[in-house]
């Protein structure tokens, strides 16, 4: 083999494995990305049934109701809308009313959502990012929240 | 005192550092021996103040010095002394420390121990090396100040986040962070060579160790976070393709790339670009891996706070020294003179395609790790990027690797001869077929499964090929084969376990992911639940007190076959001081394969929700690390590449007057 054949194999090998990689991240990213949204998103943009989203707010405060077999129902809100969730399984440690909480699954024909997944914070002093970002936009972050935050940085005046 | 002591230790150091980033490489430009001296002074000096400061944090920790604002908001009196101790690397401040901590011992073990390294080479290394170490510095006294005091210190602190409270954690993050840092040296080498603009075969042999000594430390740290996950959060996950792991394993990935580029390089001269290209590109993302765990872009344990001011300057130190140190190569390797010719079927041709495959796989964790930020940044919409696309295209690209894998010990260098290689791997192809059918037709799994044991079979058995072939353990007798086994270099040996733990982390995975089973109920005293073999008994609860925590205990009775095999008391802890809890999970190791049983909540009428996991060979997913960890250190060992190695004892015996 010359050294230009030689190179020849080596990027054609290269553009291969490079190819190969590209189809699969953009077929991946086409079926597995899941979009965030705030109980307002999901009431007013009507996301279709069967889709798999993420739903983030707080637990609306004496909306847990624990069923038989692990089913929990529990309210949702953003301080505007509030959506019921149904979920079975066991939730976090850090999951309580009026708490910042994520879950994802889907929508279910009578508007319902169905969660497979409830995500609550590692650590109590922090709100989960998207949940703070959607009460800013709702115009319902309140100081508390941020004077949690504040004292969770250690900026001392 | 003890805390203003610390803090003046470090702004010692900053100025130390300052000095070593310019003074010796100013030196080795003039060969002026005495500046160029200076490096190794300020590098011990810059160390030593260092660990003082280190020190300092610690001793405020230990004696709980709520004054002290950090010591305030993670500790607590009440805490056992060992987590007094790692709650010192707990939070955002203390971490950094711990981080310029382990900068500086690289660079005081460089200037200690790298005596054959040539002067000027050194002396630029260890200012680059302060290049970094002084951003750092700089960032920690501007932004994150461990030793801030509060003006009315409080009567008792806070507490530490109580998942933190575990020994896992007094590991993981000195381990990872050893890694991290560690290629910190590869890529000081790496721009000292472009400054030098010369780079040749005995550079990768000085790297070589530095490189092994952070690849080993980042093995085991990414494995001990993955074990403490999976034994602290309640839910026996071992990975979740959280971003904050995809930082840690990204920096693996690439320098697993460098680790076996450097390798062509030594014995070959070649890929000297590329390797160049790998340091800067595997320290690069370790820089990566810490903007996005400390900046609080993402949500998660390791995001300690979210002061926006952090953030922008650690992006600030990412840009400067990822953008200057690519700049630097755009300009300066074209200089580098390309060395040794090889055709595609070589030893070289398969290190190749390895590299190949580990960057592109690490693109695409890359990708799917960065995107949900860069698409929040343009355009605002909020997604998450979950394990599915990780396994689609991580998955399928890492398969490909595993199957090239036994090939490449076993190919010559130059030119390789592909079908003698096959025929030699014959058996390992034999067993991992055999593997396959029996995983298909006996257990009647799926595909994936069967082909998943065929792959670990095959690189296990294909690694054992290349020792037994080396010392001709069938063909000559037996002592003549132990005589060859002993006299293999280290690095055969050490290649050889790393790919065997590549194997058994991979059959671990294919086990815990395909015949795992798990089940989710709701208990009451006295009932029972089955899975697999075993059976579960509700035997009753018990309230516990903890130095401080309360804890809810449940006393299970694992029988298997009527025959009772153990107690298994899972239970879920309550920490009054920050009013939050964890769930201690219940384990029972059976060979391999290990129980799980966590709690959940406990509904009114005394029902208790139960997790029970069978977790088969899910062991061998970090014992499997634990032997790359051995390979690695195997090859450390290696004489030839030992730090500071004298020249070979041949030389000076040729020297030798006859007697």
């Amino acid at each position: 083999m010359t050294r230009k054949q030689r190179r020849l194999a080596l990027i054609s090998a290269g553009v291969a494995v490079l190819g190969l990689a590209a189809g699969l991240v953009l077929s991946a990213l086409k079926d597995s990305i899941v979009f965030f949204n705030s109980p307002t998103d999901l009431t007013e943009k009507h996301v279709a049934p069967g889709t798999r989203v993420r739903l983030g707010g707080l637990v609306v405060p004496g909306s847990i109701v624990k069923g038989k077999d692990l089913n929990v129902r529990f309210e949702v809100t953003d301080g505007n809308k509030a959506v019921a969730v149904s979920y079975q399984g066991i939730l976090p440690d850090l999951f309580r009313e009026g708490q910042g909480v994520v879950s994802e699954g889907v929508v279910d024909p009578s508007g319902a959502f169905k969660a497979d997944t409830v995500l609550a914070k590692h650590d109590e002093r922090y709100m989960p990012k998207e949940v703070a970002d959607a009460l800013k936009k709702q115009g319902h972050w309140v100081d508390e929240y941020s004077a949690k935050t504040g004292s969770a940085t250690g900026n001392k005046p | 005192m003890i805390p203003e002591l610390g803090h003046f230790a470090l702004v010692l150091a900053l100025a130390l550092a300052l000095v070593q980033s310019i003074v010796p490489l100013y030196g080795a430009r003039r060969r002026d021996a005495v500046l160029m001296g200076v490096a190794d002074t300020t590098a011990l000096a810059q160390f030593a103040l260092v660990a003082v400061s280190f020190a300092a944090l610690v001793s405020c920790y230990v004696m709980s010095d709520f004054s002290v604002a950090t010591v305030f908001e993670n500790s607590h009196s009440q805490m056992p002394l060992i987590y007094k101790f790692t709650s010192v690397w707990g939070n955002h401040e203390g971490s950094m420390l711990l981080w310029v901590l382990i900068l500086s011992v690289f660079g005081g073990l460089v200037a200690a121990f790298g005596r054959n390294i040539p002067a000027t080479l050194k002396a630029t290394v260890l200012s680059v090396q302060a290049w970094v170490a002084a951003a750092f510095f700089i960032f920690i006294l501007a932004t994150s100040n461990p030793f801030l005091r509060l003006p009315n210190a409080p009567f008792e602190g806070r507490d530490l986040n109580p998942i933190l409270q575990d020994f896992g954690l007094a590991v993981h993050p000195p381990m990872l962070y050893l890694g991290y840092v560690g290629f910190s040296i590869t890529f000081s080498f790496a721009v000292a060579a472009l400054i030098e603009g010369r780079i040749d075969a005995a550079w990768a042999r000085w790297v070589r160790p530095w490189t092994l000594i952070a690849w080993i430390c980042l093995t085991l740290g990414i494995a001990m976070g993955s074990f403490w996950a999976y034994y602290t959060l309640g839910w026996g996950g071992w990975w979740y393709w959280d971003p904050v792991e995809n930082a840690s394993f990204m920096p693996w990935l690439a320098g697993t790339a460098l680790l076996h580029s450097a390798l062509v390089m030594e014995k070959r001269d070649a890929l000297k670009v590329w390797t160049i290209l790998l340091a800067i590109l595997t320290f690069s993302l370790s820089l990566i891996g810490t903007f996005l765990v400390r900046s609080g872009v993402l949500t998660s344990v390791h995001a300690f706070a979210t002061d926006p001011m952090r953030g922008i300057f650690i992006l600030a130190i990412l840009v400067l020294f990822i953008g200057g140190s690519l700049s630097l190569f755009a300009w300066r390797a074209p200089l580098l003179k390309q060395g040794g010719l090889f055709a595609p079927i070589s030893r070289e041709g398969a290190l190749v395609l390895n590299n190949l495959f580990l960057t592109v796989a690490c693109a695409t964790v890359f990708v799917g790790t960065l995107y949900p930020l860069a698409l929040e940044a343009l355009t605002g919409a909020k997604i998450s990027v979950g394990a599915p696309y990780f396994d689609w295209t991580f998955g399928p690209l890492f398969c490909l690797l595993l199957l090239a894998v036994p090939f490449g010990p076993l190919l010559a260098w130059k030119r390789g001869d592909l079908k003698g290689v096959t025929q030699r791997l014959a058996a390992a192809m034999v067993i991992a077929l055999i593997g396959i059918t029996v995983v298909c037709v006996v257990e009647g799994k799926p595909v994936l499964a069967a082909f998943g044991v065929g792959v670990a079979a095959f690189v296990i058995v294909g690694a054992l090929t290349d020792i037994v072939e080396r010392t001709g353990l069938w063909r000559a007798p037996f002592p003549i084969a132990v005589r060859r086994a002993a006299g293999l270099p280290r690095s055969a040996w050490g290649a050889a376990f790393a790919h065997i733990g590549l194997g058994v982390t991979l059959l671990g995975v294919v086990g815990e992911t395909q015949w795992g089973s798990e089940q989710i109920v709701s208990l009451r005293q006295g009932d029972k639940v089955s899975l697999r073999h075993y059976d579960f008994t509700f035997d009753g609860t018990s309230m516990r007190n903890g130095p401080n925590y309360k804890e809810l205990a449940v006393k299970f009775t694992v029988r298997r076959n009527g025959e009772p095999i153990g107690v298994m008391e899972p239970s879920k802890r309550s920490f009054p001081a920050r009013e939050s809890g964890t769930t201690e999970a219940a384990l029972m190791t059976r060979g391999f394969s290990q129980i799980y049983v966590s709690l959940g909540d406990t509904t009114a009428d005394g029902a208790v929700a139960v997790r029970i996991y069978h977790k088969p060979l899910v062991l061998l997913i970090w014992l499997g690390a634990v032997v790359m960890a051995i390979g690695g250190a195997l090859s450390l060992s290696d004489r030839r590449l030992r730090v500071g190695a004298p020249k070979p004892a041949r030389a000076r015996a040729a020297l030798q007057p006859a007697e």
